[in-house]
Protein backbone atom coordinates (compact mmCIF):
# COMPACT_ATOMS: atom_id res chain seq x y z
CA UNK A 1 0.00 0.00 0.00
CA UNK A 2 1.42 3.51 -1.24
CA UNK A 3 -1.03 5.60 0.69
CA UNK A 4 0.65 5.41 4.25
CA UNK A 5 4.29 5.48 3.28
CA UNK A 6 3.55 8.58 1.21
CA UNK A 7 1.69 10.49 4.07
CA UNK A 8 4.44 9.31 6.52
CA UNK A 9 7.43 10.72 3.93
CA UNK A 10 5.12 13.86 3.75
CA UNK A 11 4.64 14.15 7.61
CA UNK A 12 8.83 13.49 7.77
CA UNK A 13 9.56 16.51 5.40
CA UNK A 14 6.54 18.48 7.11
CA UNK A 15 8.72 17.71 10.44
CA UNK A 16 11.83 18.72 8.87
CA UNK A 17 10.69 22.06 6.95
CA UNK A 18 8.94 23.16 10.86
CA UNK A 19 12.56 22.12 12.74
CA UNK A 20 14.30 24.80 10.10
CA UNK A 21 11.71 26.82 10.23
CA UNK A 22 12.02 27.14 14.62
CA UNK A 23 15.72 26.34 13.95
CA UNK A 24 16.50 30.08 11.92
CA UNK A 25 13.80 32.12 13.48
CA UNK A 26 15.09 31.20 17.24
CA UNK A 27 18.90 32.18 15.35
CA UNK A 28 17.84 35.68 13.63
CA UNK A 29 15.95 36.32 17.22
CA UNK A 30 18.75 35.88 19.13
CA UNK A 31 20.65 37.99 17.22
CA UNK A 32 17.71 40.28 17.44
CA UNK A 33 18.10 40.66 21.11
CA UNK A 34 21.70 40.64 21.33
CA UNK A 35 22.38 44.05 18.82
CA UNK A 36 19.08 45.93 19.66
CA UNK A 37 20.63 48.00 21.69
CA UNK A 38 24.01 49.22 19.51
CA UNK A 39 21.00 49.60 16.68
CA UNK A 40 19.22 51.95 18.69
CA UNK A 41 22.68 53.64 19.47
CA UNK A 42 24.12 53.87 15.86
CA UNK A 43 20.57 55.14 14.98
CA UNK A 44 21.02 57.90 17.54
CA UNK A 45 24.34 58.86 16.71
CA UNK A 46 23.96 59.18 13.18
CA UNK A 47 20.87 61.64 14.08
CA UNK A 48 23.04 63.00 16.29
CA UNK A 49 25.23 63.74 13.58
CA UNK A 50 23.41 65.00 11.12
CA UNK A 51 22.08 67.61 13.91
CA UNK A 52 25.20 68.86 14.50
CA UNK A 53 26.28 69.25 11.34
CA UNK A 54 23.95 72.45 11.64
CA UNK A 55 24.45 73.22 15.22
CA UNK A 56 28.19 72.59 16.31
CA UNK A 57 28.39 70.44 19.23
CA UNK A 58 29.55 73.58 21.67
CA UNK A 59 26.56 75.89 20.71
CA UNK A 60 24.71 73.85 23.67
CA UNK A 61 24.61 71.67 26.38
CA UNK A 62 21.90 69.46 26.73
CA UNK A 63 20.67 66.19 25.47
CA UNK A 64 19.40 67.34 21.96
CA UNK A 65 17.80 64.34 21.01
CA UNK A 66 15.76 63.63 24.13
CA UNK A 67 14.63 67.36 23.80
CA UNK A 68 12.14 67.32 21.18
CA UNK A 69 8.53 68.21 20.67
CA UNK A 70 6.68 66.69 18.12
CA UNK A 71 5.21 69.15 15.55
CA UNK A 72 2.87 68.87 12.35
CA UNK A 73 1.40 71.46 10.29
CA UNK A 74 1.74 72.38 6.61
CA UNK A 75 3.74 74.88 6.49
CA UNK A 76 6.48 72.46 7.00
CA UNK A 77 5.11 69.78 4.30
CA UNK A 78 4.71 66.72 7.38
CA UNK A 79 2.04 64.58 7.32
CA UNK A 80 2.73 63.01 10.46
CA UNK A 81 3.96 64.52 13.60
CA UNK A 82 7.52 64.76 13.72
CA UNK A 83 10.21 65.95 16.18
CA UNK A 84 11.42 69.51 16.36
CA UNK A 85 14.63 69.13 18.71
CA UNK A 86 14.72 72.12 20.64
CA UNK A 87 19.07 73.19 21.56
CA UNK A 88 19.52 75.39 24.83
CA UNK A 89 22.65 76.63 26.18
CA UNK A 90 22.46 77.71 30.19
CA UNK A 91 19.04 76.49 30.72
CA UNK A 92 17.77 79.47 27.30
CA UNK A 93 16.50 77.70 24.26
CA UNK A 94 19.58 78.89 21.77
CA UNK A 95 18.00 77.02 18.31
CA UNK A 96 15.19 74.55 16.62
CA UNK A 97 16.00 72.32 14.69
CA UNK A 98 12.71 71.51 12.73
CA UNK A 99 12.27 68.85 9.92
CA UNK A 100 10.99 70.24 7.00
CA UNK A 101 9.53 68.45 3.34
CA UNK A 102 9.80 70.36 0.34
CA UNK A 103 7.15 68.20 -1.52
CA UNK A 104 7.62 69.94 -5.09
CA UNK A 105 11.17 68.57 -5.94
CA UNK A 106 12.02 67.20 -9.40
CA UNK A 107 11.38 63.98 -8.40
CA UNK A 108 9.22 63.79 -5.52
CA UNK A 109 9.71 65.35 -2.23
CA UNK A 110 13.03 66.50 -0.45
CA UNK A 111 13.87 66.13 3.23
CA UNK A 112 14.75 68.94 5.11
CA UNK A 113 16.73 69.35 8.78
CA UNK A 114 15.90 73.58 8.98
CA UNK A 115 18.11 74.70 12.10
CA UNK A 116 16.57 78.17 13.62
CA UNK A 117 18.26 80.08 16.06
CA UNK A 118 16.27 81.72 18.58
CA UNK A 119 16.43 85.28 17.21
CA UNK A 120 15.11 83.87 13.67
CA UNK A 121 18.43 83.18 11.77
CA UNK A 122 18.95 80.47 10.32
CA UNK A 123 21.91 78.23 11.51
CA UNK A 124 22.13 76.14 8.96
CA UNK A 125 19.85 73.42 6.50
CA UNK A 126 20.63 70.10 5.38
CA UNK A 127 18.91 67.99 2.94
CA UNK A 128 18.39 64.26 4.50
CA UNK A 129 16.69 62.46 2.03
CA UNK A 130 16.07 63.28 -1.76
CA UNK A 131 15.42 61.81 -5.44
CA UNK A 132 16.90 64.49 -6.95
CA UNK A 133 18.66 63.63 -10.55
CA UNK A 134 22.46 62.32 -9.82
CA UNK A 135 25.03 65.93 -10.93
CA UNK A 136 21.85 68.61 -11.42
CA UNK A 137 19.66 68.34 -8.37
CA UNK A 138 21.75 66.80 -6.23
CA UNK A 139 24.09 69.65 -5.80
CA UNK A 140 21.48 70.52 -2.97
CA UNK A 141 24.25 68.10 -0.82
CA UNK A 142 26.91 69.59 1.00
CA UNK A 143 28.53 66.31 -0.66
CA UNK A 144 28.32 68.01 -3.50
CA UNK A 145 27.97 71.75 -3.86
CA UNK A 146 28.15 74.36 -0.94
CA UNK A 147 24.87 75.85 -2.36
CA UNK A 148 22.94 74.71 1.25
CA UNK A 149 25.30 77.06 2.39
CA UNK A 150 24.01 79.75 0.97
CA UNK A 151 21.01 80.05 3.29
CA UNK A 152 23.12 80.72 6.32
CA UNK A 153 22.41 83.67 8.91
CA UNK A 154 19.55 84.23 6.58
CA UNK A 155 15.96 85.43 7.86
CA UNK A 156 12.63 86.15 7.22
CA UNK A 157 13.40 90.10 6.94
CA UNK A 158 16.95 89.39 5.21
CA UNK A 159 15.99 89.08 2.30
CA UNK A 160 12.39 90.81 2.30
CA UNK A 161 9.55 88.07 1.21
CA UNK A 162 10.55 88.59 -2.34
CA UNK A 163 14.06 87.44 -2.12
CA UNK A 164 12.87 83.74 -1.08
CA UNK A 165 13.26 83.00 -4.48
CA UNK A 166 16.04 81.53 -7.41
CA UNK A 167 16.97 84.27 -8.88
CA UNK A 168 15.13 83.06 -12.61
CA UNK A 169 12.06 83.71 -9.97
CA UNK A 170 13.56 87.18 -9.28
CA UNK A 171 14.92 86.28 -5.42
CA UNK A 172 18.59 86.41 -4.33
CA UNK A 173 19.41 82.59 -4.60
CA UNK A 174 21.19 80.57 -7.23
CA UNK A 175 19.80 77.91 -9.03
CA UNK A 176 22.24 75.43 -10.80
CA UNK A 177 22.34 75.24 -14.48
CA UNK A 178 20.22 72.37 -15.60
CA UNK A 179 18.12 72.46 -12.91
CA UNK A 180 15.79 75.04 -11.44
CA UNK A 181 12.60 73.26 -9.85
CA UNK A 182 15.08 71.67 -6.89
CA UNK A 183 16.69 74.79 -5.39
CA UNK A 184 12.88 76.23 -6.31
CA UNK A 185 11.85 73.54 -4.24
CA UNK A 186 14.03 74.04 -1.39
CA UNK A 187 14.08 77.66 -1.28
CA UNK A 188 10.27 77.48 -0.60
CA UNK A 189 10.30 74.76 1.59
CA UNK A 190 12.81 76.62 4.42
CA UNK A 191 11.56 80.29 3.88
CA UNK A 192 7.55 78.24 4.77
CA UNK A 193 10.17 76.73 7.75
CA UNK A 194 10.94 80.36 9.16
CA UNK A 195 7.21 80.94 8.89
CA UNK A 196 6.33 78.59 10.72
CA UNK A 197 9.00 79.08 12.99
CA UNK A 198 8.12 83.09 13.13
CA UNK A 199 4.21 82.08 14.22
CA UNK A 200 5.23 79.73 16.69
CA UNK A 201 8.64 80.46 18.29
CA UNK A 202 7.14 80.92 22.29
CA UNK A 203 5.36 77.33 21.84
CA UNK A 204 8.49 75.86 20.67
CA UNK A 205 11.47 77.90 22.22
CA UNK A 206 9.07 78.02 25.44
CA UNK A 207 7.97 74.24 25.32
CA UNK A 208 8.16 71.89 27.85
CA UNK A 209 7.55 68.08 26.09
CA UNK A 210 4.03 69.14 25.69
CA UNK A 211 3.43 68.49 21.76
CA UNK A 212 2.46 71.16 19.81
CA UNK A 213 -1.39 71.14 19.25
CA UNK A 214 -1.77 70.99 15.15
CA UNK A 215 -5.12 73.00 15.95
CA UNK A 216 -4.42 75.99 17.60
CA UNK A 217 -0.89 76.20 15.79
CA UNK A 218 -2.81 77.20 12.56
CA UNK A 219 -2.01 80.81 11.26
CA UNK A 220 -4.54 82.63 8.69
CA UNK A 221 -4.42 80.21 6.01
CA UNK A 222 -4.43 83.44 3.63
CA UNK A 223 -1.67 84.91 4.95
CA UNK A 224 0.76 81.60 4.46
CA UNK A 225 -0.79 80.81 0.67
CA UNK A 226 0.54 84.48 -0.32
CA UNK A 227 4.16 84.03 1.20
CA UNK A 228 4.04 81.07 -0.14
CA UNK A 229 3.26 81.02 -3.75
CA UNK A 230 5.50 84.04 -4.07
CA UNK A 231 8.41 82.33 -3.23
CA UNK A 232 7.41 79.19 -5.47
CA UNK A 233 6.12 81.84 -8.51
CA UNK A 234 7.71 81.92 -11.95
CA UNK A 235 8.83 85.15 -12.96
CA UNK A 236 6.43 85.06 -16.28
CA UNK A 237 3.39 83.73 -14.24
CA UNK A 238 0.44 85.63 -12.83
CA UNK A 239 -1.12 85.11 -9.45
CA UNK A 240 -4.29 83.65 -11.36
CA UNK A 241 -2.26 81.42 -13.35
CA UNK A 242 -0.29 80.35 -10.39
CA UNK A 243 -3.39 79.39 -8.58
CA UNK A 244 -4.56 77.26 -11.45
CA UNK A 245 -1.38 75.64 -12.40
CA UNK A 246 0.88 75.46 -9.17
CA UNK A 247 -0.35 72.55 -7.16
CA UNK A 248 -0.86 72.51 -3.43
CA UNK A 249 2.06 71.11 -1.01
CA UNK A 250 -0.86 68.25 0.24
CA UNK A 251 -2.03 67.84 -3.42
CA UNK A 252 1.73 67.42 -5.17
CA UNK A 253 1.82 64.22 -3.13
CA UNK A 254 4.60 62.14 -2.26
CA UNK A 255 5.60 59.22 -4.23
CA UNK A 256 6.71 55.85 -2.71
CA UNK B 1 30.60 12.86 -7.05
CA UNK B 2 34.45 13.31 -7.13
CA UNK B 3 35.16 15.70 -4.72
CA UNK B 4 37.26 18.61 -6.87
CA UNK B 5 40.84 19.73 -5.66
CA UNK B 6 41.34 23.40 -4.05
CA UNK B 7 43.40 24.67 -6.93
CA UNK B 8 40.23 23.61 -9.08
CA UNK B 9 37.71 25.31 -7.11
CA UNK B 10 40.08 28.77 -6.89
CA UNK B 11 40.28 28.74 -10.88
CA UNK B 12 36.37 27.59 -10.97
CA UNK B 13 35.20 30.78 -9.02
CA UNK B 14 37.49 33.57 -9.39
CA UNK B 15 38.02 33.10 -13.22
CA UNK B 16 36.37 30.38 -15.14
CA UNK B 17 33.03 29.95 -13.99
CA UNK B 18 33.53 33.44 -12.14
CA UNK B 19 29.39 34.29 -10.96
CA UNK B 20 29.48 37.60 -11.95
CA UNK B 21 31.58 37.60 -15.76
CA UNK B 22 30.39 34.26 -16.70
CA UNK B 23 27.15 32.90 -15.04
CA UNK B 24 25.61 36.24 -14.93
CA UNK B 25 24.04 35.51 -11.47
CA UNK B 26 23.51 38.02 -9.15
CA UNK B 27 23.21 40.88 -11.73
CA UNK B 28 20.98 43.21 -9.69
CA UNK B 29 22.48 43.60 -6.59
CA UNK B 30 25.83 44.00 -9.10
CA UNK B 31 24.71 46.42 -11.16
CA UNK B 32 22.65 48.59 -8.49
CA UNK B 33 25.05 49.49 -6.03
CA UNK B 34 28.35 49.35 -7.70
CA UNK B 35 27.87 52.98 -8.29
CA UNK B 36 31.57 53.57 -5.81
CA UNK B 37 34.53 51.36 -4.28
CA UNK B 38 32.63 51.30 -0.60
CA UNK B 39 29.36 50.71 -1.92
CA UNK B 40 30.49 47.76 -4.06
CA UNK B 41 33.03 46.47 -1.35
CA UNK B 42 30.69 46.24 1.15
CA UNK B 43 27.84 44.73 -0.49
CA UNK B 44 30.60 42.57 -1.96
CA UNK B 45 31.63 41.52 1.59
CA UNK B 46 27.91 40.99 2.79
CA UNK B 47 27.34 38.74 0.08
CA UNK B 48 30.31 36.98 0.65
CA UNK B 49 29.73 36.62 4.36
CA UNK B 50 26.35 34.70 3.80
CA UNK B 51 27.41 32.58 1.07
CA UNK B 52 30.20 30.87 2.60
CA UNK B 53 28.14 30.44 5.68
CA UNK B 54 24.96 29.25 3.58
CA UNK B 55 27.57 27.03 1.82
CA UNK B 56 28.89 25.40 5.52
CA UNK B 57 25.32 25.21 6.80
CA UNK B 58 23.74 23.29 3.71
CA UNK B 59 26.58 21.03 3.93
CA UNK B 60 26.25 20.11 7.59
CA UNK B 61 22.53 19.49 7.27
CA UNK B 62 22.87 17.69 3.62
CA UNK B 63 22.18 14.05 5.33
CA UNK B 64 19.66 15.44 7.05
CA UNK B 65 17.03 16.96 4.09
CA UNK B 66 15.64 14.84 1.25
CA UNK B 67 15.46 16.03 -1.93
CA UNK B 68 11.45 16.90 -1.99
CA UNK B 69 12.26 19.72 0.54
CA UNK B 70 15.90 20.32 -0.20
CA UNK B 71 15.08 23.97 -1.74
CA UNK B 72 12.44 25.26 0.91
CA UNK B 73 15.01 24.19 3.41
CA UNK B 74 18.23 25.95 1.83
CA UNK B 75 16.51 29.38 1.08
CA UNK B 76 15.63 29.61 5.32
CA UNK B 77 19.28 28.94 5.70
CA UNK B 78 20.00 31.70 3.24
CA UNK B 79 16.85 34.01 4.39
CA UNK B 80 18.30 33.87 7.95
CA UNK B 81 21.61 34.51 7.28
CA UNK B 82 20.99 37.40 5.36
CA UNK B 83 18.77 39.06 8.21
CA UNK B 84 21.52 38.20 10.63
CA UNK B 85 24.13 39.85 8.56
CA UNK B 86 21.82 42.72 8.06
CA UNK B 87 21.33 43.44 11.70
CA UNK B 88 25.21 43.02 12.18
CA UNK B 89 25.38 45.80 9.49
CA UNK B 90 22.77 48.46 11.23
CA UNK B 91 24.38 47.76 14.53
CA UNK B 92 28.19 48.24 13.38
CA UNK B 93 28.10 50.11 10.24
CA UNK B 94 25.09 52.16 10.42
CA UNK B 95 25.84 54.26 7.35
CA UNK B 96 26.80 51.87 4.97
CA UNK B 97 23.64 49.82 5.53
CA UNK B 98 21.63 53.23 4.62
CA UNK B 99 23.14 53.75 1.41
CA UNK B 100 23.15 49.47 0.98
CA UNK B 101 19.44 49.61 1.90
CA UNK B 102 17.49 47.42 -0.07
CA UNK B 103 20.23 45.21 -1.25
CA UNK B 104 21.11 44.04 1.76
CA UNK B 105 17.89 41.81 1.97
CA UNK B 106 17.87 41.09 -1.47
CA UNK B 107 21.08 38.59 -1.04
CA UNK B 108 18.68 36.09 -0.12
CA UNK B 109 17.37 35.84 -3.32
CA UNK B 110 20.98 36.41 -5.54
CA UNK B 111 20.86 33.31 -7.36
CA UNK B 112 24.30 32.38 -7.32
CA UNK B 113 23.81 31.91 -3.29
CA UNK B 114 21.21 29.38 -3.95
CA UNK B 115 22.96 28.21 -6.87
CA UNK B 116 25.81 27.06 -5.12
CA UNK B 117 24.01 25.70 -2.27
CA UNK B 118 22.17 23.20 -4.15
CA UNK B 119 24.41 22.76 -7.00
CA UNK B 120 27.90 22.20 -4.92
CA UNK B 121 27.46 22.27 -0.67
CA UNK B 122 24.57 19.77 -0.93
CA UNK B 123 26.72 17.01 -2.14
CA UNK B 124 30.04 18.34 -0.32
CA UNK B 125 31.74 17.86 2.84
CA UNK B 126 31.56 21.46 5.02
CA UNK B 127 35.00 22.27 4.37
CA UNK B 128 35.16 22.21 1.20
CA UNK B 129 32.09 23.36 0.59
CA UNK B 130 33.01 26.11 2.50
CA UNK B 131 36.38 27.14 0.40
CA UNK B 132 33.74 26.71 -2.75
CA UNK B 133 31.68 30.12 -1.04
CA UNK B 134 34.80 31.58 -0.44
CA UNK B 135 36.20 31.88 -3.87
CA UNK B 136 33.02 32.02 -5.13
CA UNK B 137 31.92 34.72 -3.25
CA UNK B 138 35.64 36.22 -3.81
CA UNK B 139 35.24 36.16 -7.77
CA UNK B 140 31.93 38.02 -7.46
CA UNK B 141 33.38 40.72 -4.38
CA UNK B 142 36.18 41.01 -7.14
CA UNK B 143 34.08 41.74 -10.13
CA UNK B 144 31.59 43.98 -7.87
CA UNK B 145 34.78 46.09 -6.44
CA UNK B 146 36.41 46.85 -10.35
CA UNK B 147 33.00 47.85 -11.36
CA UNK B 148 32.33 49.93 -8.33
CA UNK B 149 35.63 51.45 -8.61
CA UNK B 150 35.68 51.72 -12.31
CA UNK B 151 32.25 54.02 -12.31
CA UNK B 152 33.64 56.13 -9.20
CA UNK B 153 36.35 57.02 -10.97
CA UNK B 154 35.17 57.39 -14.63
CA UNK B 155 32.36 59.22 -12.88
CA UNK B 156 33.68 61.69 -10.40
CA UNK B 157 37.64 61.44 -10.87
CA UNK B 158 37.94 60.07 -7.37
CA UNK B 159 39.07 56.48 -6.26
CA UNK B 160 38.11 54.52 -2.58
CA UNK B 161 35.94 57.85 -1.67
CA UNK B 162 34.20 57.63 1.59
CA UNK B 163 36.08 54.46 2.95
CA UNK B 164 35.36 55.35 6.27
CA UNK B 165 31.80 54.38 6.15
CA UNK B 166 33.16 50.57 5.67
CA UNK B 167 36.46 50.56 7.64
CA UNK B 168 36.04 53.76 10.27
CA UNK B 169 37.54 56.90 10.61
CA UNK B 170 41.38 55.34 10.23
CA UNK B 171 39.93 55.19 6.51
CA UNK B 172 38.85 58.66 5.92
CA UNK B 173 41.79 59.74 3.73
CA UNK B 174 42.18 56.77 1.69
CA UNK B 175 40.23 58.56 -1.32
CA UNK B 176 42.76 58.77 -4.09
CA UNK B 177 42.24 62.12 -6.24
CA UNK B 178 42.96 60.44 -9.83
CA UNK B 179 41.88 63.36 -12.45
CA UNK B 180 41.79 66.77 -10.21
CA UNK B 181 39.35 69.39 -11.81
CA UNK B 182 37.26 66.52 -13.62
CA UNK B 183 33.98 67.69 -13.95
CA UNK B 184 32.67 64.04 -13.69
CA UNK B 185 30.73 61.70 -16.59
CA UNK B 186 27.12 61.55 -15.33
CA UNK B 187 26.75 58.35 -17.47
CA UNK B 188 28.98 56.22 -15.34
CA UNK B 189 27.10 56.74 -12.24
CA UNK B 190 23.75 56.30 -13.54
CA UNK B 191 22.54 52.66 -14.55
CA UNK B 192 23.36 52.57 -17.85
CA UNK B 193 26.82 52.80 -16.62
CA UNK B 194 26.68 49.79 -14.84
CA UNK B 195 25.34 47.76 -18.33
CA UNK B 196 28.13 49.42 -20.16
CA UNK B 197 30.81 48.87 -18.06
CA UNK B 198 29.89 45.22 -16.90
CA UNK B 199 29.58 44.33 -20.68
CA UNK B 200 33.13 46.02 -21.12
CA UNK B 201 34.46 43.74 -18.82
CA UNK B 202 33.01 40.67 -20.02
CA UNK B 203 34.67 41.46 -23.53
CA UNK B 204 37.87 42.01 -21.51
CA UNK B 205 37.82 38.84 -20.02
CA UNK B 206 36.19 36.63 -23.00
CA UNK B 207 39.21 38.49 -24.99
CA UNK B 208 41.92 37.15 -22.37
CA UNK B 209 40.65 33.98 -22.72
CA UNK B 210 40.66 33.25 -26.21
CA UNK B 211 44.37 34.96 -26.39
CA UNK B 212 44.81 32.21 -23.59
CA UNK B 213 43.53 29.74 -26.07
CA UNK B 214 45.39 30.61 -28.56
CA UNK B 215 48.64 30.62 -27.30
CA UNK B 216 48.27 27.00 -25.54
CA UNK B 217 47.21 25.99 -29.29
CA UNK B 218 50.47 27.43 -30.77
CA UNK B 219 52.60 25.73 -27.91
CA UNK B 220 50.94 22.14 -28.40
CA UNK B 221 53.11 20.31 -31.48
CA UNK B 222 50.78 20.23 -34.09
CA UNK B 223 51.41 16.35 -35.13
CA UNK B 224 48.41 14.86 -35.99
CA UNK B 225 47.18 17.31 -38.80
CA UNK B 226 50.88 17.36 -40.92
CA UNK B 227 50.81 13.36 -40.88
CA UNK B 228 49.11 12.06 -43.27
CA UNK B 229 48.09 8.58 -42.54
CA UNK B 230 48.63 6.44 -45.32
CA UNK B 231 46.86 2.82 -45.68
CA UNK B 232 49.03 0.12 -46.73
CA UNK B 233 47.18 -2.90 -45.75
CA UNK B 234 43.76 -3.67 -43.92
CA UNK B 235 40.18 -3.80 -45.14
CA UNK B 236 37.96 -0.29 -45.01
CA UNK B 237 34.82 -0.95 -42.61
Amino acid sequence: MILPELSRSMFRNALVLGLFAVVTVGAVTLLQQFTAERIQAAERASQLRALNEILPHGSYDNQLLDSSVDVHHPLLGTRHPTPAYIARKDGEPSAVILQAIAPDGYSGAIHLLVGVLADGRIAGVRVVRHRETPGLGDKVELAKGRWILSFDGKSLSDPQASGWAVKKDRGDFDQFAGATITPRAVVGAVHRALQYFDAHRDELLGASTRPVEPDQALPEPDEFDEATRHSRAGSAATRDEMLITDPQPEQTGETP
Amino acid sequence: MSTPSYRELSINGLWKNNPALVQLLGLCPLLGVSNSAVNALGLGLATALVLICSNIGVSLVRGVVNTAVRLPAFVMIIAALTTCIELLMQAYTYELFQILGIFIPLITTNCVILGRADGFAAKHNPLIAGFDGFVMSMGFALVLLVLGGLRELFGTGVLFANMQLLFGPIAADWQITVFSDYKGFLLAILPPGAFIVLGLLIALKNRIDHQLAERAKAQQPEAPAQSRRVRVTGVIE
